[in-house]
């Protein structure tokens, strides 16, 4: 469990970090939590020649409402939003998740941004994301440009961050109206990655009636997915059992699990199914 | 005895100041990591270590032709089979050992087994054990002659004729096939060791990783006797130990090449394996493939039982049994019950995987025998219409029934089978959730309530029959008291975590009366501590903690001879009470231990040694039954499946208790590690051999999240041969645990018409089982 030899900075400033990443090209890594990072490079499954420490640089880790949005800093940490106010109140969705992110060793380090921008679908943020409908801004030597989460997820472990780039902040439309928000994953043991994971996001105007519906799936595409088809049978619904029964069973249809030790993919989509079904209730739960 | 003492140890370990082999450094030290095999089954064309030797900082690179010039590429196992260190033509599992690179730091040693190029040519592997029966199947090991198959050993206990009688007559029979897989007891620890080797005394320290400090010296001296490294050059010291669970017992390929390259270059050599290569390569556990049978009659009498093991090895024969044990005292498996027939056999096969074949927790494969027989317990309790606490209650042997002599042969010393399930039943309220169970099943739920009533055997063992490589398998202890009245007292065990420090100075006080705060508890040494074959198999309180109380007696003895001296009376006239002597009827006339053991010193009686020691070597006359009665609740989710332990009362019966705490706190890592087979743990290997879960991301051991609020209890029946009445604990839990989980989770879906679940028992599993019945086609329609 020995990484290959690498370089190591720690810069003050995001200038500082932009010119190392020009520097160190194309093999060097941002290190922010390092708790997929580093364990992958012990493995010797990555091995960058370079790691620029972001962690020394200030004004990362914020959690604020702002201009319409929440705003969450890419170095906030898990432990963060388990003990954000603002957070448990309003946005209980990252309360689910952060619960069941790993074990709280890692929630004190890992980051928001750094369990976005590794562009992994077995990470459980991306899929709340899409169901928030997330802004991810990226900051770079010429500026700052703001990307949907719909667009950042490019492909296994690559996203929308070019080279010299930094994944900054996250931007979440700010909760508004009945609105309500839940996560659940299935998981083998503690700390384990999604056999199966559903973010659901719902807002319901006075009459009952669903008028957002957002539905992100963690661990069962190859990039992390958007339950379009299930979204769009909840908006304009009452939400009842049988609108969410039909939501529930196209994202069961709709995702595209892959079999391994969690499960077949028989499994895995009847996981997606009932999952779904229970957040779209928990969801609605906390909208009334 | 029976007091709830704070261990001595911890005041060390929680505060991070235990001495464990990794924090050994020694002037010179160089490291080693080893280059593994990414292949299961090929011949190795050449190995260039070229590029290895260019790396700053690598000092050699060690291949099997550098040892086979010694005679030191292979080496024998504990169960007189053989084994690689290094190998010179062909790699028989992924992740043996191909070559060592010894470098002054461990991360350019990492670096440079990165740069070891080696060519294979790889062929197809062995990895079904049924495969290696067949008669056309590829015979690996070549390398023995005349080897025409893959077949190790057959062993067969019983009486054959009657049972088969029995079965042919027999009112109601059961039977199921089930696999015991293999696991691994992935000791947080890893193994490891610094092999310091002084050329000008022609000396060998080796600082260790081992259960059985003892024991591997002897194998040392027997394996590099022939170089001149003899018994009285070699010293073992088994430092502190992160557990061992019997994963600690036996000598790895990476021990010996320490010391053979420490002895060549005369440098201390230190090699700690990682997480990755213990978990792949070390010795697993378990892997029996039994078909069990269980026949009786309609009323629900148990009549007789037939058991038949594929045992699946790996490429040698690597187990950590007794030597006349091929099975291990699996034959323990009749059970709690009273019945007069039973037939074991069983049969070993080579494979292409890791060997060993460890007593993980376990007082060799007794856990597969436990699992086997409550199981068929369960399936023949449901065949006969019977509550299945209701058909153990009724086919328990007796209390007044023993010693009780079982059809394979042992003779169990003592038990209360009866009054320890019903404390279970009665702590976790079994008819009131029977008729819960009833309820929640018209609402659609999932309920199960699983029994296990074990026995298990421990304390290995009386000489006659016990031995390992032909060493016998007594203990000793070896009590020094000193002047002032401390002591400090030896033995040939070693704890990995059990607390020995405590219980053996707890037991020593007892029979001397000196407060155990004085009594310093020392072992892994084999230059200082008496000679013993270590800690494993529940055996420290059956053999040493024996060995320390009958030491403690004959010192008593000598006491009381001072004593008489001191008092002026004749010994007769003399009563004990703890801590000290008086005259009977005079209880003013009076010497403490402390006086006692000063004047031993100072004005012993004449023709009395001088001195205050004594030593004994404990010959168990026969070994100890513990036995527990466990109830298990789980409730399963009917759609996602999840499988959640409401419940778990245990209540154990280890005769008499010396610390209750430390016996609780044995009690509940036993039960931890028994839901980690019964629900999450299993190497799984594909069909060319690669290790499906080689890391602790995918081999999923339990944490305290997994754990249930564990309830214990106890039933106290004494082992009557004992001198102090205990039978051992530590293995009890694990053992007895997985099929009362089992039992519950089956019985929570025995009403869809599911009979029986392969252990582990996933979600995912389960699931598939469910479909199978077509219980979600029911619950969509």
């Amino acid at each position: 469990m020995i990484a290959e030899p690498f370089g190591y900075s720690s810069p003050q400033s995001l200038d500082e970090a932009y010119a190392l990443l020009h520097e160190h090209g194309d093999d060097a890594k941002i290190l922010a939590g390092g708790h997929s990072l580093i364990p992958m490079m012990k493995l010797r499954f990555a091995a960058p020649t370079h790691l620029i420490d972001i962690n020394k640089i200030p004004g990362l880790s914020y959690i604020k409402e702002e201009d319409g949005f929440l705003k969450i800093g890419a170095m906030t940490r898990e432990v963060d939003l388990e003990e954000s106010d603002i957070i448990s109140s309003r946005y209980q969705i990252f309360t689910d998740a952060s619960k069941l992110i790993a074990d709280p060793q890692v929630r004190n380090f890992g980051t928001i941004g750094g369990n976005i921008a590794h562009g992994d679908a077995a990470n459980d943020h991306p899929a709340v994301m899409m169901a928030l409908d997330a802004e991810v801004e990226i900051s770079g030597q010429d500026g700052k440009r703001s990307v949907s989460i719909n667009e950042f997820f490019h492909g296994f472990y690559t996203t929308a961050v070019q080279h010299g780039e930094i994944l900054t902040e996250i931007r979440i439309p700010a909760a508004s109206g009945h609105f309500g928000s839940a996560y659940h994953k299935a998981e083998r043991k503690v700390g384990d990655y999604a056999t199966a994971g559903v973010a659901v996001v719902i807002r319901v105007d006075d009459g009952g009636i669903c008028t957002k519906a957002g539905i992100g799936l963690t661990n069962v595409n190859a990039v992390p997915m958007r339950a379009i088809r299930s979204e769009e049978a909840l908006v304009g619904s009452m939400l009842s059992a049988g609108d969410i029964a039909k939501a529930a069973q196209y994202a069961a249809e709709d995702c595209n699990p892959s079999s391994d030790l969690r499960g077949d993919e028989d499994y895995k989509r009847h996981l997606v199914s009932v999952i779904t079904k229970r957040m779209i209730n928990r969801a609605l739960e906390r909208a009334k | 005895m029976g007091h709830s003492k704070k261990r001595k140890e911890d005041a060390r370990f929680i505060q991070g100041k235990g001495n464990y082999v990794d924090d050994v450094k020694l002037p010179g030290m160089l490291y080693m990591d080893i280059v593994r095999s990414p292949y299961a089954y090929a011949k190795i064309k050449s190995i260039d270590s070229s590029k290895a030797l260019e790396i700053p900082g690598v000092v050699a690179v060690v291949t099997g032709k550098d040892l086979e010039k010694y005679n030191l590429h292979w080496m024998p196992t504990l169960m007189s089979d053989t084994q690689m260190v290094l190998p010179t033509d062909t790699v028989m599992y992924q992740a043996q050992e191909v070559a060592a690179v010894i470098a002054t730091d461990r991360y350019i040693a990492r670096d440079g087994k990165e740069a070891v190029i080696v060519e294979y040519e790889t062929m197809k592997p062995l990895m079904d054990p049924f495969d290696a029966l067949d008669p056309e199947a590829p015979v690996l090991r070549s390398d023995k002659e005349g080897k025409t198959d893959n077949h190790i050993w057959h062993w067969e206990v019983g009486d054959k004729e009657k049972t088969d009688d029995i079965f042919s007559n027999a009112d109601i029979t059961v039977k199921q096939q089930m696999h015991i897989p293999r696991i691994h007891v992935a000791s947080i620890e890893t193994c490891g060791c610094v092999a310091s080797y002084d050329k000008v005394e022609n000396h060998l320290t080796m600082y260790m990783t081992t259960q059985a400090p003892h024991a591997i010296r002897t194998v040392i001296a027997l394996v590099a006797g022939h170089v001149g490294l003899t018994e009285e050059k070699i010293r073992v010291i088994s430092p502190d130990i992160g557990g061992g669970f019997g994963g600690k017992v036996p000598v790895y390929p990476g021990y010996v090449i320490a010391i053979a390259v420490s002895f060549l270059t005369g440098s201390p050599i230190k090699w700690i394996e990682d997480r990755s290569e213990n978990l792949q390569a070390d010795s697993f556990a378990r892997d029996y493939h039994i078909t069990a049978e269980m026949a009786g009659t309609s009323d629900g009498k148990i009549q007789a039982t037939r058991f038949k093991v594929l045992a699946d090895h790996g490429y040698t024969d690597a187990s950590a049994n007794p030597s006349k044990f091929p099975t291990g005292l699996f034959s323990i498996g009749t059970g709690s019950y009273d019945y007069g027939a039973a037939y074991m056999e069983a049969d070993a096969v080579y494979t292409n995987k890791p060997p060993g074949g460890v007593a993980y927790r376990c007082s060799f494969r007794v856990t597969e025998a436990v699992h086997a027989i409550e199981r068929m317990t369960d399936m023949f309790a449901k065949k006969a219409g019977k509550d299945p606490a209701q058909l153990r209650m009724e086919n328990f042997i007796k209390k007044e029934d023993f010693p009780w002599a079982s059809p394979t042969g042992w003779s169990y010393d003592s038990g209360d089978y009866h009054a320890g399930l019903k404390l279970a039943m009665d702590t976790v309220g079994y008819d009131e959730l029977r008729i819960e169970q009833a309820q929640l099943r018209k609402e659609g739920k999932l309920m199960g309530i699983g029994i296990s009533t074990f026995t298990e055997v421990v304390g290995a063992g009386p000489s006659k029959d016990f031995d390992i490589l032909g060493i016998k398998m007594f203990d000793s202890a070896e009590i020094r008291v000193h002047p002032t009245g401390k002591a400090i007292a030896r033995f040939g065990t070693k704890s990995q975590g059990q607390g020995h420090e405590t219980t053996y100075a707890q037991i020593i006080a007892e029979e001397l009366g000196i407060p155990m705060e004085h009594i310093q508890i020392e072992e892994g040494d084999t230059d200082t501590a008496p000679y013993g074959l270590g800690t494993y198999a529940s055996r420290s309180t059956p053999t040493a903690g024996a060995a320390a109380a009958m030491a403690a007696r004959k010192l008593r003895d000598k006491a009381k001879k001072i004593a008489a001296h001191l008092l002026e009376v004749s010994e007769q006239d003399l009563e004990w009470e703890p801590g000290k002597f008086f005259v009977k009827g005079a209880p003013e006339k009076v010497k403490t231990i402390q006086e006692i053991v000063f004047a031993a010193y100072t004005n012993h009686p004449e023709g009395m040694e001088g001195g205050f020691e004594a030593t004994h070597y404990y010959d168990p006359p026969n070994l100890t039954f513990p036995s527990g009665a466990y109830i298990c609740v789980v409730d399963v989710d009917p759609e996602t499946c999840d499988i959640k332990v409401r419940r778990f009362v245990a209540i154990d019966d280890c005769g008499n208790i010396i610390n209750p705490m430390i016996v609780q706190g044995q009690v509940h890592g036993g039960l931890t590690q028994g839901i980690a087979p019964a629900m999450y743990e299993e190497l799984i290997y594909d069909e060319a051999g690669n290790i499906l879960n080689g890391t602790f991301m995918d081999y999923l051991v339990p944490t305290a999240v997994e754990s249930p609020n564990w309830e214990t209890g106890h039933t106290v029946t004494p082992a009557p041969h004992h001198p102090i009445g205990a039978k051992g604990v530590g293995e009890s839990p694990t053992v007895g645990a997985p099929p009362a989980i089992v039992n519950a989770i089956v019985d929570a879906v025995a009403h869809l018409g599911i009979k029986h679940l392969e252990i582990p028992v996933t979600p995912f599993k389960l699931y598939k089982e469910l479909k199978a019945v077509g219980y979600f086609n029911q619950q969509e329609a």
